[in-house]
């Protein structure tokens, strides 16, 4: 059966929650051979194998946190070289986007970004993609070289699927162009203990109706309620009541949880463009004609500074 | 020294507009009011910003589009950039992100540069990988995703904020450089600058002027080939309630009916 090469996202050895969604979608076009680089890159085949990972290629260089982009490139170009995948699947995050780019101009090979699902089709991987704020649903292929495509995070079930996952040392040499970006300081992010936003299964999000930082304690209480992620409109964030990290929407994350709570939130294209493929949408407006309502499953016209804490009220009450 | 500077800036349907695709299955330009995009409009600002801190700098705005898309050059000529170039030919119609790539670095070759100062993503397209692509093509450092930039003797510095930190980034020019929409609000073009705009320089090349070969664009080049485009049905109308004192109650029936709670 032929290979396709999936790449790693992790942190420190524990692999994202998207690569292993990319692991469910790989295994219906072959069997998966991961790439994992970096710092913990062998840690991560455990979790890889049990998603089945037949092999897990790894390779540790202070390249790969010291400069930007293109020494990941180098690798994963060699690693193309030495599998010769049927298809390379990258996470769609932002430098997954820019990775699996030059390694498709690279290897050329026409590059598919941002797909939400993929089968398998009579001449390669099908993608399907989710375009115009989400008001369009493509299906896409690449027509010259081995298909590299990028997925979005909630494309997938995840499905444990063990496989042996054998670990081999993957052999990169570095080009000239990689050491042309140097990463000179790094602020991690700090973690606020609530579900990364784009992996979430409910995320809740409030918007200029919030008005202000502290008021941010009514949505943050009623996503702990559901054990849901923060999320916020540029509005919210351009005021600075909440992290731009947490900002949904076209220039921010892209969402697709289960359940998406909008707060506040009007419904502008540009913030749909991120929550519009949210399986259930629900929305509290003290204004009936916002356009969020036209998404909505569930909508309350009221004042969120009432609404919300009786629903966190109600939410704790029916869980005690 | 002068620092020359290339801006590419795209010319995207109003994404407020009805959006959709033609029968070949691109983008139907005809229908919907075209504009600049809004995301290009921030690197045509910091270009403005890195070209008033140097002592000598030249700014060019290059876009690969239709006829039209001179709008989008002259958009950003009036907010002050010196001069434009506009890439047309026919079958440029239907390029992917790599043919874009392709005619847009030989282009900022032919044009001459230091600096080229890209969005962060269209949006239309919303790849956000021309840059990245770019980069590669011209073999200078990338230096993308920037919310904030500075260049100073000849080096270019910058902030990218990713998921799981903030980095601080450093290159030599000659480099290709993104901003998001974080690096700082775009200026409105001044009347003087609209006036000055109608007599700036925009040159028109066509692919023979950039040595490319009908082949290796349009739709017949494209490495991507889209089979089918289905309009998303519109979501089934929603129950919507008035908060009477039990909306948010109410709400909570409606999730645990859900099964989220
Ligand atoms: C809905 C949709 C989906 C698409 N999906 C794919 C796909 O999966 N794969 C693929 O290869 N192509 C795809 N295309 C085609 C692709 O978007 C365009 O060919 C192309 O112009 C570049 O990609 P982008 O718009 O995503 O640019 P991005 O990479 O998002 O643009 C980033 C920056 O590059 C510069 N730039 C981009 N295009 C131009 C231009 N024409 N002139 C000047 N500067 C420019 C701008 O500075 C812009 O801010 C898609 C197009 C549409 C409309
Ligand atoms: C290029 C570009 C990219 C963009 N990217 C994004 C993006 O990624 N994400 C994004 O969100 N936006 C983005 N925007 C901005 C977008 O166009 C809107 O301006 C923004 O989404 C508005 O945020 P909002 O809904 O919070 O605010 P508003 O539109 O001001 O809406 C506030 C809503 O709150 C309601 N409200 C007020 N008080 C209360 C109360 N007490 N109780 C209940 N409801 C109340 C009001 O009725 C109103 O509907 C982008 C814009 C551009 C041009």
């Amino acid at each position: 059966m032929a290979e396709v090469l999936v790449y790693v996202d992790h942190v420190d050895g524990a692999v994202r929650k998207p690569t292993l969604e990319l692991l469910t979608l790989a295994r219906r076009i072959g069997e998966p051979v991961a790439v994992a680089l970096g710092n913990g890159a062998a840690d991560t085949a455990a979790a890889l194998a049990e998603h089945g990972a037949t092999r897990v290629l790894t390779h540790d260089a202070a390249e790969y946190a010291d400069y930007l982009v293109v020494p990941k490139v180098d690798a994963l170009q060699a690693a193309f070289e030495a599998v010769s995948p049927a298809a390379v699947l990258v996470p769609s995050s932002a430098e997954g986007k820019e990775i699996a780019a030059r390694l498709a101009l690279r290897i050329g090979s026409g590059i598919i970004t941002d797909a939400v699902d993929l089968e398998a089709g009579d001449s390669g991987p099908v993608a399907t993609q989710s375009v115009f704020a989400a008001s369009f649903t493509t299906k896409t292929r690449v027509s010259k070289g081995t298909p590299v495509i990028t997925v979005k995070p909630n494309s997938a079930a995840v499905e444990a699927a063990p496989a042996a996952g054998a670990v081999e040392a993957l052999e990169v040499t570095f080009g000239a162009l990689a050491t042309g970006t140097k990463v000179t300081a790094r602020t991690p992010r700090e973690s606020t203990g609530r579900p990364e936003l784009t992996e979430a299964a409910i995320v809740v999000s409030g918007g200029r109706g919030v008005n202000g930082t502290e008021n941010f304690a009514i949505i943050e209480a009623l996503a702990d309620s559901l054990g849901a992620a923060v999320g916020a409109s540029r509005a919210a964030v351009d005021a600075g009541w909440y992290p731009h990290t947490n900002q949904v929407g076209q220039t921010g994350k892209s969402v697709s949880p289960q359940l998406y709570i909008a707060n506040g939130i009007s419904g502008a294209i540009q913030h749909r463009a991120g929550m519009q493929t949210s399986k259930t949408i629900v929305a509290v407006n003290k204004d009936a004609e916002a356009p969020i309502f036209d998404l909505v499953d569930y909508g309350v016209v009221g004042d969120l500074f009432d609404v919300v804490p009786q629903l966190t009220e109600e939410i704790n009450t029916r869980k005690g | 020294m002068s620092l020359r500077i290339v801006v590419t800036v795209k010319y995207v349907p109003d994404a407020t507009g009805d959006r959709h695709f033609a029968d070949d299955l691109t983008v139907d330009r005809d229908d919907v009011d075209g504009l600049l995009s809004e995301l290009d409009e921030y690197a045509v600002e910091q270009a403005l910003q890195i070209a008033d801190e140097a002592d000598d700098a030249e700014i060019t705005v290059l876009t690969v589009g239709p006829e039209d898309a001179k709008d989008a050059l002259r958009k950003a000529l009036s907010m002050g950039a010196d001069k434009a170039i506009h890439v047309e030919d026919d079958d440029l119609h239907g390029t992917d992100a790599i043919g874009t790539s392709l005619v847009l670095a030989k282009a900022i070759e032919k044009a001459g540069y230091d600096l080229v100062i890209s969005g962060m993503a269209s949006t239309d397209g919303t790849g956000g990988i021309v840059p990245a692509l770019v980069a590669e093509r011209l073999g200078v450092p990338q230096v993308t995703l920037l919310s904030e930039v500075s260049v100073e003797d000849g080096v270019v510095k910058g902030r990218r904020d990713g998921d799981a930190a903030s980095e601080r980034l450093e290159a030599s020019l000659p480099a290709v450089v993104s901003v998001t929409d974080q690096s700082g609000e775009a200026r409105y073009p001044s009347f003087k600058g609209i006036m000055a705009a109608k007599k700036k320089p925009v040159a028109s090349w066509d692919l023979s002027d950039l040595d490319i070969e009908a082949e290796e664009v349009g739709l017949e080049g494209a490495w991507t080939a889209v089979d089918s485009a289905a309009e998303r049905p519109a979501r089934t109308a929603g129950t919507i309630v008035k908060d009477e004192g039990e909306g948010g109650k109410q709400l909570a029936g409606f999730l645990a009916s859900q099964k989220f709670i």
